[in-house]
């Protein structure tokens, strides 16, 4: 008897919990739109800019798929998710879409329909954006070519393909709201942050996440591995061996390449691609935001950019690439510095110490943030598969040596790297990163290294390195 | 140095300094011509070969990486007398006007049939695209990779 209304009472409150769980997850329907849409071209070309801080083609597009018509796999931890349709077709885009339903999904991730988006799509960072500049979005999004492109299905296991789910991870782990301005600081900071953490959603690749996929607060831009590639610090973490300032932020984010710190490559390709058709006055505040996440360097840090850049200039100098000796010219040098030395000197020297200017000269070592990094992973990627030339325009190019060089050579060459050209502790699991990366264990996916004038309308996304 | 290499099945014995990039001993010590010198910066794909099966920019490759491996050139694919499928295909499709760049697209084309020997149109394309062709053959040059594709797994075209 006593167990029996024991179980009953544990099964009412269970099932008041279910039910108001339930309605808490429940979202409205928002009516399909019959109307054509007027679409205001000023409205329009603002939005265009917009998306392109967003990034929302390289998501929205499938390798060789039309720009927006989504179906890009995303390979997460939990499962295989796919980029939906956002070009205004009305059976598999977002046609029927009003420009409130636009609004919610931005603002609260819950499709039209009512359900709720899975947060690959970042709405813990687009909740941030302004009215307006959803207005603006939705405007140019609509204005898009409709596409025929239904999204192919998930793989996700259960229980996480029940998406009234994600309604649970939103109540631990999400806050919607506009931004906020910081009375603080000035227009231009704000602006700059408003981008950052909002639309540009930084930390969606340069915040470490939790077990369950959510930003882990405390290590903001701290740098984290994904999608086969490092995406460094960007914080006074900043493992660039010369530091930033707006300035250089501002032309890179643009650019896709700073003469003294490297090219933009891996996921951050498609970013600075998209980066280069925005308004310079956000890149500007965006880079004025990050810089000053990134701090003021500490006088030792200074110290320390100075002497990397006085290195490079010697070494460019004192052994210009055709002389440079080999360790042993006479023999395949026995220790494993000594053939990593060989190695550099025979297969990469001759681009990267030749001392011309980026992004058409190799980056001197000595001020490569890849060889600085806490991880091998991206200069192990850019070894094997090199920098895909940008389509029909000039940009950084670098031919992969995957083929040339087995696992052992591979391993070799970087450690020699990270001996001669930075002051870090080798790193402890190069080997494995080398094989899992040689073998295909790790996806690594490849984007042009473009930057400099490429359309938002091309993802430029490659899945197949060149093997 | 002497270094021992494996060109097209046979063991080779060369002596050079192990810094000389593969295509210079081929070309220079070992008299196999097929594999060109286009760019010299890994970027025209004209002195591709195999090794181990997969396609290495020659140009770039210094010897001391290949002590004991296994290097195919284009002349590895058969002879004026009796071409492989590869070339047979490429001669079938007329696929060349200049030639420079063709030994290059066969080796690179080889590898990937080799890895995947039902590579569709979009294999073929991706994998090619880091191969140039000045004359505007590519059109040919696809077809005749399509044909080998088809001659390797015994199908005819």
């Amino acid at each position: 008897m006593r167990f029996g209304r024991i179980f009953l009472g544990l099964t009412v409150l269970v099932l008041i919990a279910v039910g108001g769980f339930v309605a808490y997850a429940w979202k409205s329907e928002i009516p399909a739109q019959e109307a054509q849409l007027q679409i205001d071209p000023a409205l329009r070309a603002r939005g265009e800019q917009l998306a392109a801080i967003g990034n929302c083609v390289t998501c929205h597009t499938a390798p060789g798929g039309k720009p927006f018509a989504g179906g890009l796999a995303l390979n997460t931890p939990f499962g295989t998710i796919h980029s939906t349709n956002i070009t205004p077709d009305r059976n598999s885009g977002i046609g029927t879409w009003s420009e409130a339903a636009f609004g919610r999904s931005m603002r609260e991730g819950v499709d039209r329909e009512g359900n709720h988006l899975y947060p690959a799509f970042p709405y813990d960072h687009f909740t941030l954006v302004s009215d307006e500049d959803n207005r603006a979005l939705y405007a140019y999004l609509m204005s898009l070519p409709a596409v025929d492109a239904p999204t192919p299905g998930n793989s996700l296991p259960f229980p996480i393909n029940h998406r009234m789910l994600v309604a649970g991870w939103k109540m631990l782990f999400f806050r919607p709201g506009a931004y906020q301005p910081d009375a603080a600081h000035d227009a231009a900071w704000n602006q700059g942050k408003y981008l950052a953490e909002g639309l540009g959603h930084c930390g969606a690749c340069h915040t470490p996440r939790n077990a369950l996929g959510a930003e882990i607060a405390e290590q903001h831009w701290d740098g984290a591995e994904l999608e086969g590639w490092h995406a460094y610090a960007i914080n006074e973490k900043s493992p660039a061996p010369v530091p930033w300032d707006k300035e250089k932020l501002a032309f890179y984010l643009a650019n896709g390449f700073q003469q003294i710190r490297g090219v933009s490559r891996g996921t951050m390709a498609p970013v600075t691609t998209n980066l280069g058709v925005a308004a310079p006055e956000d890149v500007s505040a965006l880079a004025a935001y990050v810089a000053d996440r990134m701090g003021t360097p500490s006088p030792e840090r200074i110290a320390k950019g100075e002497q990397a850049l006085a290195k490079a200039g010697e070494t460019s100098e004192a052994t210009p690439a055709s002389a440079a000796p080999t360790a042993d010219s006479q023999a395949i040098p026995s220790s494993a510095s000594a053939r990593g030395q060989a190695i550099y000197q025979s297969a990469c020297a001759s681009c990267h110490e030749s001392g011309r200017a980026l992004p058409h000269g190799g980056l001197n070592f000595h001020l490569s943030t890849a060889v600085n990094a806490p991880s091998p992973q991206n200069i192990i990627n850019v070894s094997l598969y090199g920098l895909p030339a940008p389509e029909g325009e000039g940009g950084p190019i670098m031919p992969g040596f995957a083929g040339a060089l087995d696992a052992g050579q591979l391993t070799d060459l970087i450690a020699y790297l990270r001996e001669e050209f930075s002051d870090q502790p080798a790193w402890p699991d190069l080997s494995t990163r080398v094989e899992d990366t040689i073998s295909g264990k790790t996806r690594v996916p490849l984007y042009r290294s473009d930057g400099t004038a490429a359309s938002p309308t091309d993802s430029s996304v490659r899945t197949t390195p060149w093997l | 140095m002497a270094v021992t290499l494996r060109v097209n099945g046979k063991e080779q014995s060369v002596e050079t300094e192990p810094d000389t990039p593969l295509l210079y001993v081929l070309r220079d010590d070992l008299a196999l011509n097929g594999a060109k010198y286009g760019c010299g910066l890994g970027q025209c794909g004209a002195c591709t070969v195999l090794v181990d099966d997969k396609p290495v920019l020659s140009c770039l490759t210094p010897l001391m990486l290949l002590e004991g491996r296994s290097i195919t050139t284009v002349e590895g694919l058969g002879t004026v007398g009796k071409p492989g499928p590869m070339q047979q295909a490429f001669i079938e499709e007329q696929a060349a006007q200049c030639g420079y760049c063709i030994p290059g697209m066969m080796m690179r084309a080889e590898a990937l049939v080799r890895r995947n020997p039902d590579a569709g149109d979009t294999e073929i394309r991706d994998a090619l695209e880091a191969n140039l062709c000045r004359c505007g053959t590519h059109s040919r040059i696809l077809k005749a990779v399509a044909r080998a594709r088809d001659l390797k797994r015994g199908g005819g075209a």
